[in-house]
Parts: C-alpha cells; sequence; structure tokens
C-alpha cells in the first residue's frame, strides 16, 4: 500500500528517467560535445592550442578583465546590500529594481550603451580622443561593459539573505559597545560570508564568459582586446575547430569548477 | 536613574510614542505592561538607542542621551528572540562586548576568559562556553543573552519580552531567577511584556501603556485597587466589563442587584467584575448555573443572567449544578463612567 | 524625512550604491533612450520598421517565446522530479540544471553547434528523419531554451519545496484521485511560480546572442536575431539607428514582461 501523495512506482520511474533524460540531451551533451571536439585529435593538438601566443594573452586580458570587475561590483554589491537590507529609506524598492536592470538588458545591448558614450561618435568619445584616450575597441571598454553585465550578482544573493537576517544582531552589537565597522566586521560579514563567496564566484564566472558585451566594444584585435570567448568565436571563424574547441573547454571547466563550488558553498552555508 | 520626559516618536503618520513620560529610581525593577502595539517595546528601545525619538528626553542617570549613539550608553539589551550571534559560540557571545572595547580600556585575554567564565557561572550554564546558539534550549540562550547584556558591566539592564518564546514552566522558573539577580546586582531593570501574571508577580512598580503613552504607573497593589481607568481595569484581572447606569450612589445593572459606588458621576457607567467580586448562591433568582466544574484551585463558576455569562465564586459548600437556579451578589465593582 | 537610525553606514552605503549605479549603468543607459532621436520621430519609425529588422524582431521575440513554453513543461518535470524524488544521481542532476547559467554562451553556441549540426551527435539522426536543425530559426529556438532551462526550474523548485505534502494528503483524504490533486492542487499552487519562470526564460532568450549567433546561421530575413543586427549597424557607424533599435528591443520585452506580470497576478488571485 503506498502514501496517498506518491505515485505508482512504474510512473515515478518514469519520470525520473524523463527528467535525467531532458538533462542528459540538453545539458550535459553539449558539454560532453565541447570536450570531445576538443580531443578529437588527441591531446596534443588541444594543448598546443592553448599553449599559443594569442591564446595566453587572451586568457591574461580575461584574467586581468575579471580582477578589476568583480571587486568593484563587490564593494558596489555590499554596500548596496547593507542599506537596502537593513534601512528603511525613500526610493529602496528603485534602487532595488535598478539594480537588477542590468540583468533584463541585451549583452549586446549592454556593449552598445558604452559604444554610445565613448566611441568615436559618443557623447565623450571626441573629447577623450583628443586627450589620446580610449575607451572603446580597447581594455577601459571591456572592463566597463564586463562590470555591467555582471553588475547585480553580488547585490542579489546578499540582499535576500540580509533582509531574512534583520538587524537585531547588529543592534545587539551596538547596544555592546561595537562601532560600524566592528559591527560589519565580526558580525555582518560571518553571516553572510558564504552568501557572498556564492555571489562572487558567479560573478566572476560570468565576467570570464561573458561574450555579447565584451565583442560589442572589443574590437578583437588578436593578442591585445581578445578575451577567451572571443578568441574562441575568431578561432572557430576561421576554421580552427580544435583549438576553438580546446580553448571553449577550458571556459566549459571554469564554469564547473563554479557549480562545483557553488554546490558546495550551498551545502556549508 | 531613568527618566523620560515628553517623548514623542512617529512612524509614518502613527505616533508609536505620543508624550512618554516615566521616571525610574535606581535600584527599581519596572515592568513595562501593554498590548501589543501600545508602545512599549519603542520605548524600550529608545532607551537603548535604537529609535531616535522626534521630540522630548531621555536621561540616564542624569545625562542626557540625545546625542549618544547606543554604543556608548553603555546599557545592557536583552532582545526578543535573543540576537544570539548565531557564527559565535556561547564563549565568543558573552566575550564580544568585552573584546571590542578600545584597547586601552579592553581586559586582558585571561581576564576576559575569567569574567565569562564567572558570568558563565553566573546564569548557571558552567561549562557551555563552547556551544553554539543552535545547541542550546530557549531557555537557555535566554540566559546567554543575559550574561552577554551583563558582561560590559551596565546599571541599567533593558529587557525585551524577555520570557516571551519560552513555554510557561521554564518561563516561572527564570522569573524569579531573573528577579534574584537583579538584586543581587543592584541593577536599574525595564522590562516589557504584555503578560500581566509576570508583570504584577516580578515588578516593584509597573508602568501600563496604551497608545504610546503611559496611563499609570504604580505598584501591582495600588494599580489592582485603583485602577486609572476603565482601560487599566480592563486590562488587569480577569475582569469583564458591564455595562451599567450610576444613580443615588448606586450601580444598577440588568440581572444583578445594584452596588454600591463611591465618586462616580451619575449617568451611564461602565463596571468590571472580577469572579471573587460575584458571590452566587442557590435558591430561586434570575440567573441559571451556565457551567460548573471542579479544578485544582476550587470549584469554576459561570452563571447566566439577563443573557450574559459571569465567572464567579460559589457560595461556600454548594457544588452548583448545570441549569440550577441561582441568586448572584455583587460584593464590589470598580465602575467608570462611560 | 530621513529617520535616524541605529545602524551606521546608511549614508556612506548609499554613496557607494548610487556612484556604482550611477556611472555604470544609469549614465550610459540614458544614452541608449537620449540617442536614437537624433533621427527624428519619423527616422526612427523608419529605422525599426525595415523589414530585415521586422524580420529579426519577429525571430527574437517569436523564438524567445517558443523556447520559454517549451522550458514549461521540461523545467517543471526536472523541478518535481529533484523535489520529490530520491534516486542516485539527484544531486548531480540538480547542480546540472546550472549549466547554462555558469557555461559562457559562447560556448553554448559552439557546443550547441557542434551537437546539431549535420553531422553532429544529434544533428545526424535528425537530418535523417528530415529535421535540420542547425542554421536555421529553429536552431535559434533551441539555444534559447537551452539558457532558458534553469530559470523555470529554479523559480518552481522552492514552491514546490514549500509547498509540502498536507495540501496534496487533504486533496486524498476529501477522496481526489492523484491526477486530480495534482492537477487542481498542485498546479495552480504552482501557477504563479510557472509564469515567472518562464517570464525569466523569456526575458533572457530575447536578448540572447553568445549561444545563437553559431548555430543561427545568421540569414537576413530567415534566421537572423535582432541583437546581430545592432552589431551589423555599429560595425557601420550607424550610432543612432543601433540605440534606435536597442531601445526598441527593450521596450518590446517590457511590454511582454507586463503582460507576463498581468497573467501571474491573475494566477495569483485565484490560489489565495
Amino acid at each position: 500500500m503506498r502514501r496517498p501523495t506518491e505515485e505508482a512506482p512504474w510512473l515515478r520511474w518514469v519520470l525520473c528517467l524523463a527528467a535525467v533524460g531532458v538533462a542528459v540531451l540538453f545539458l550535459v551533451l553539449p558539454l560532453a560535445a565541447v570536450f570531445a571536439e576538443a580531443f578529437r585529435r588527441g591531446w596534443e593538438p588541444a594543448v598546443r592550442a592553448l599553449a599559443d601566443p594569442d591564446a595566453l594573452a587572451a586568457v591574461r586580458l580575461t584574467l586581468l578583465v575579471a580582477a578589476v570587475a568583480v571587486p568593484v561590483n563587490l564593494v558596489g554589491g555590499v554596500a548596496a546590500a547593507w542599506a537596502i537590507a537593513k534601512f528603511d529609506f525613500p526610493g529602496r524598492r528603485l534602487l532595488m529594481v535598478l539594480i537588477e536592470l542590468p540583468f533584463s538588458v541585451s549583452p549586446v545591448i549592454s556593449g552598445l550603451v558604452y559604444v554610445l558614450v565613448f566611441g568615436a561618435q559618443g557623447w565623450l568619445g571626441p573629447w577623450l580622443e583628443e586627450r589620446g584616450v580610449q575607451v572603446i575597441f580597447a581594455l577601459p571598454g571591456i572592463v566597463l561593459a564586463t562590470i555591467f553585465v555582471t553588475f547585480p550578482f553580488v547585490a542579489r544573493t546578499l540582499i535576500p539573505l540580509m533582509q531574512d537576517q534583520g538587524r537585531t544582531e547588529e543592534e545587539a552589537a551596538a547596544t555592546l559597545g561595537a562601532d560600524g565597522w566592528r559591527m560589519f566586521r565580526h558580525v555582518t560579514l560571518p553571516n553572510i560570508r558564504w552568501a557572498l563567496l556564492s555571489g562572487v564566484l558567479l560573478c566572476n564566472a560570468r565576467a570570464m564568459g561573458e561574450f555579447g558585451a565584451v565583442s560589442v566594444v572589443s574590437g578583437h584585435v588578436r593578442g591585445e582586446t581578445n578575451t577567451m570567448p572571443l578568441h574562441v568565436e575568431i578561432l572557430y571563424n576561421e576554421y580552427q575547430f580544435v583549438a576553438a574547441f580546446a580553448v571553449a573547454g577550458l571556459l566549459a571547466l571554469l564554469a564547473l569548477v563554479t557549480l562545483g563550488a557553488k554546490a558546495v558553498l550551498e551545502r556549508a552555508g | 536613574m531613568i527618566e523620560v520626559q515628553g517623548l514623542h516618536l512617529r512612524y509614518g503618520g502613527v505616533a508609536a510614542l505620543d508624550g512618554v513620560n516615566l521616571a525610574l529610581r535606581a535600584g527599581e525593577f519596572v515592568a513595562l505592561l501593554g498590548a501589543s502595539g501600545s508602545g512599549k517595546t519603542t520605548l524600550l528601545r529608545s532607551l537603548a538607542g535604537l529609535e531616535f525619538p522626534d521630540a522630548g528626553q531621555v536621561l540616564i542617570e542624569g545625562r542626557d542621551m540625545a546625542a549618544v549613539p547606543a554604543r556608548e550608553r553603555g546599557v545592557g539589551f536583552v532582545f526578543q528572540n535573543y540576537a544570539l550571534f548565531r557564527h559565535m559560540t556561547v564563549f565568543e557571545n558573552i566575550a564580544f562586548g568585552l573584546r571590542i572595547k578600545p584597547r586601552r580600556l579592553r581586559p586582558g585575554r585571561a581576564e576576559i576568559v575569567r569574567r565569562v567564565e564567572e558570568l558563565l557561572a553566573l546564569v548557571r550554564l558552567p561549562g557551555m562556553g563552547g556551544r553554539h546558539p543552535d545547541q542550546l534550549s530557549g531557555g537557555q540562550r535566554q540566559r546567554v543573552a543575559l550574561a552577554r547584556a551583563l558582561a560590559i558591566e551596565p546599571r541599567v539592564l533593558l529587557l525585551d519580552e524577555p520570557f516571551g518564546a519560552l513555554d510557561a514552566k521554564v518561563r516561572k522558573e527564570l522569573r524569579h531567577w531573573l528577579r534574584g539577580l537583579h538584586d543581587r546586582l543592584g541593577l536599574t531593570s525595564l522590562f516589557v511584556t504584555h503578560d500581566q501574571d509576570e508583570a504584577l508577580e516580578l515588578a516593584d512598580r509597573v508602568a501600563v501603556m496604551r497608545d504610546g503613552r503611559v496611563v499609570q504607573f504604580d505598584t501591582p497593589e495600588a494599580l489592582l485597587a485603583a485602577p486609572a481607568d476603565a482601560g487599566v481595569a480592563g486590562f488587569l484581572g480577569d475582569a469583564v466589563p458591564i455595562d451599567c447606569v450610576v444613580r443615588d450612589g448606586q450601580a444598577w445593572f440588568e440581572g444583578l442587584p445594584p452596588v454600591a459606588v463611591a465618586g462616580v458621576a451619575e449617568g451611564k457607567a461602565v463596571a468590571f467584575l472580577r469572579p471573587v467580586d460575584l458571590l452566587v448562591e442557590p435558591g430561586a433568582g434570575e440567573a441559571r448555573v451556565a457551567a460548573a466544574r471542579q479544578d485544582g484551585r476550587g470549584v469554576r463558576l459561570t452563571v447566566e443572567t439577563a443573557g450574559m455569562l459571569l465567572e464567579a465564586t460559589p457560595a461556600p459548600g454548594w457544588m452548583p449544578r448545570r441549569g440550577e437556579p441561582c441568586r448572584v451578589t455583587a460584593l464590589a465593582a470598580r465602575v467608570f463612567p462611560a | 524625512m530621513r529617520r535616524r537610525a541605529a545602524l551606521p553606514g546608511l549614508g556612506l552605503a548609499l554613496g557607494v550604491t548610487w556612484l556604482w549605479l550611477g556611472l555604470i549603468v544609469l549614465v550610459p543607459l540614458s544614452a541608449l533612450v537620449l540617442r536614437p532621436w537624433e533621427l527624428g520621430l519619423a527616422g526612427v519609425w523608419a529605422s525599426v520598421t525595415e523589414p530585415r529588422v521586422v524580420a529579426a524582431l519577429g525571430l527574437s521575440f517569436g523564438a524567445a517565446l517558443g523556447a520559454a513554453l517549451v522550458d514549461l513543461p521540461l523545467g517543471l518535470l526536472i523541478a518535481w522530479v529533484v523535489v520529490r524524488y530520491r534516486f542516485p544521481g539527484r544531486r548531480v542532476l540538480d547542480a546540472a540544471i546550472d549549466l547554462p547559467f555558469a557555461l559562457p554562451t559562447a560556448v553554448a553556441g559552439l557546443a550547441l553547434t557542434a551537437l546539431y549540426a549535420p553531422n553532429g551527435w544529434l544533428g545526424a539522426p535528425l537530418a535523417a528523419m528530415g529535421v535540420t536543425v542547425a542554421f536555421t530559426p529553429l536552431g535559434v529556438a533551441v539555444a534559447l531554451a537551452f539558457v532558458g532551462l534553469p530559470f523555470v526550474v529554479r523559480m518552481v523548485e522552492p514552491v514546490l519545496r514549500d509547498l509540502g505534502p498536507e495540501a496534496e494528503e487533504a486533496a486524498a483524504v476529501l477522496g481526489a484521485t492523484r491526477w486530480q490533486a495534482w492537477r487542481r492542487v498542485v498546479l495552480p499552487a504552482l501557477g504563479p511560480a510557472l509564469v515567472s519562470g518562464v517570464a525569466l526564460a523569456f526575458a533572457r532568450a530575447v536578448g540572447e546572442y553568445g549561444s545563437v549567433i553559431f548555430i543561427a546561421g545568421n540569414r537576413p530575413m530567415e534566421s537572423e536575431i535582432a541583437p546581430l543586427l545592432i552589431v551589423a549597424r555599429l560595425e557601420q557607424y550607424d550610432y543612432a539607428g543601433a540605440a534606435a533599435l536597442g531601445l526598441a528591443m527593450l521596450l518590446l520585452s517590457f511590454v511582454f514582461l507586463v503582460v507576463f506580470g498581468l497573467m501571474q497576478r491573475r494566477l495569483r488571485r485565484g490560489v489565495v
């Protein structure tokens, strides 16, 4: 006799198999395809593609961009979450909507807006050009576009958690004599550390993997303004499939590590 | 010791505090009693520097607190749900207030350990320092919260519904223990409660709050004997309000014999009758026994008269039966003009 | 009037937040709103009603809607199985759901192309059945369904978990069959979450670029998505035209999201 809220065993089996089937077809197979294509001719060509100077330059640029974009969004996200979750002030809801805004904008538009401001015919473009500052088709533009697309990650993981935790622990710290910094350092930060780390990881994964926005502002100069995803595209368009999939495999690995770390963090938090 | 004068605080158009005046003497144990929304927690938080009044003054030991932030007030505050730091052990929770003192005031490491051990013994949790808050029972958490608040050696202790989240048995136990602790440490304490038994049993004086004001501030005996108005009378004891008319120095009821009252203006009024004020005798009368039940404290009797159900006291030696006719006499009533 | 707060740091936090938000998001986005009008009203209208633009917008929004609707049953199935059943590999399945979130879009695009190309693992058998996926609008929809799937699962999962078995037990006690309980108790309770999942998947899919351009083939009037047209206009230094198209996309998605929001509100009222 099975419980009234349980399906018949055969139905459970069918549903489980169907779900796993969908996941394999839809999620796992594409991932497997990346690695299969990368190692189509064995390890050696794949490794050679990664050791190529242009590929290495792309890796370096990607790391550099993430190293700037992630801390900016970390500081901004923590500040925003602190204000929104711990205080009542006019405009609080508006602020929450605005922070989520970059997620509802196409990556291409995220790049486009910076071209409209800093491009050759942009608002500030000509003025900057006279002074020898190049933003679009250069590192600053790539960094800005990356900050834009990864903007909400930290804030949106922190806000619900911090709202949930309320402010009584901070108030208790205040009545015990803690100043603002100590309150944050000893009470707030330990309570949000896992969520913070998880937000940073997601932010970082997106920052390293962003394609559309960066593609618009990059100019695609090999060895200079090519990030890893852009390098993948160039290689693919030049029919260097093994090399393209090798670099793509490296990015896929980053995604897998991020997912694994996130799963571990969720269990820790 | 604590003085509050003309405190006003509005939350978006609603007056949470509407001119509160209150003065506590050193060493007093005072209860803030009121229904939820009466402003008692807001008042307590204003004293701790967690809320900021729009007008009025808070003085602690004669010092105006207006410009003093919470962290410099040096009052002990026990939060309603304890607000223990969940990521810290019991030891770290209690030591927090000591460890974050500016370096020149901070006790040494060994001294902190000694003080925390002392506090753990004081709240009867010796050897529990290594636990985390989620490994403690409600009563234990409450005592950790208290130890944490006491660690900074406050002269004033503020407690927000200190027993609110505990079950009845633990609550009774902790009550008397807390009172003993207060006396032993020579604290001045103010605690918020909505439980009149707790307030009347424990406090030296009780401040009854309603609609953001202190409507009466008196000893428990005085409160019970002479409630300031109908609201206070209704809030205290098990009294039920009954409409009546005052004429010729007597309150006239429907279904009950009149009761003598003094000093109440003639006209419509409301009377509060406690079970002990109503004596019921067997025999033909307007009333009937609606329910009668023996329990640990004696016979609990409910009579019906003129469509009202009233709890009352049976005459000695009589065991009422349901449906039996009876006579009700009101021995006393607190009557207020309607 | 701002009330003084007991906790410190509001001023600093708000200052940092608005600076960050203003410089990174608001100022650049204002360019998108302001610049199209350099063309004049008629010019903007002409630039967003070109046949090629209309076809691209139709493909972007149509494929996004189709993909989100495909994600609806698939996402519901996966969420149900992950929340309700215990079986070996459940944890892996749960973690794999987020793959489209974490996988860089260009990698996803490449992978899907390899998979569905006429000689790919899935493309070859499909071609034998006479179905071409890669380099057609169908390919666009497949890529968009891929990126949208986790949104539906992740919106439904927590609601399903909170729902618990009590409501279904009550239905069973009242004489409902398993199917009736599911149809009349579970599904209505999940309704609002399903709609918001579909809305999120749709919003993400409309603007998607990286995972689509490889598999789409990008033939004008047939398999060219709107974001690609923006890129094309930028390459011709047609800033105002690119901005006009970007703004049109934003406004159109806004209209769709409002519709989804209204649907959700109606469903929610039905539940409560």
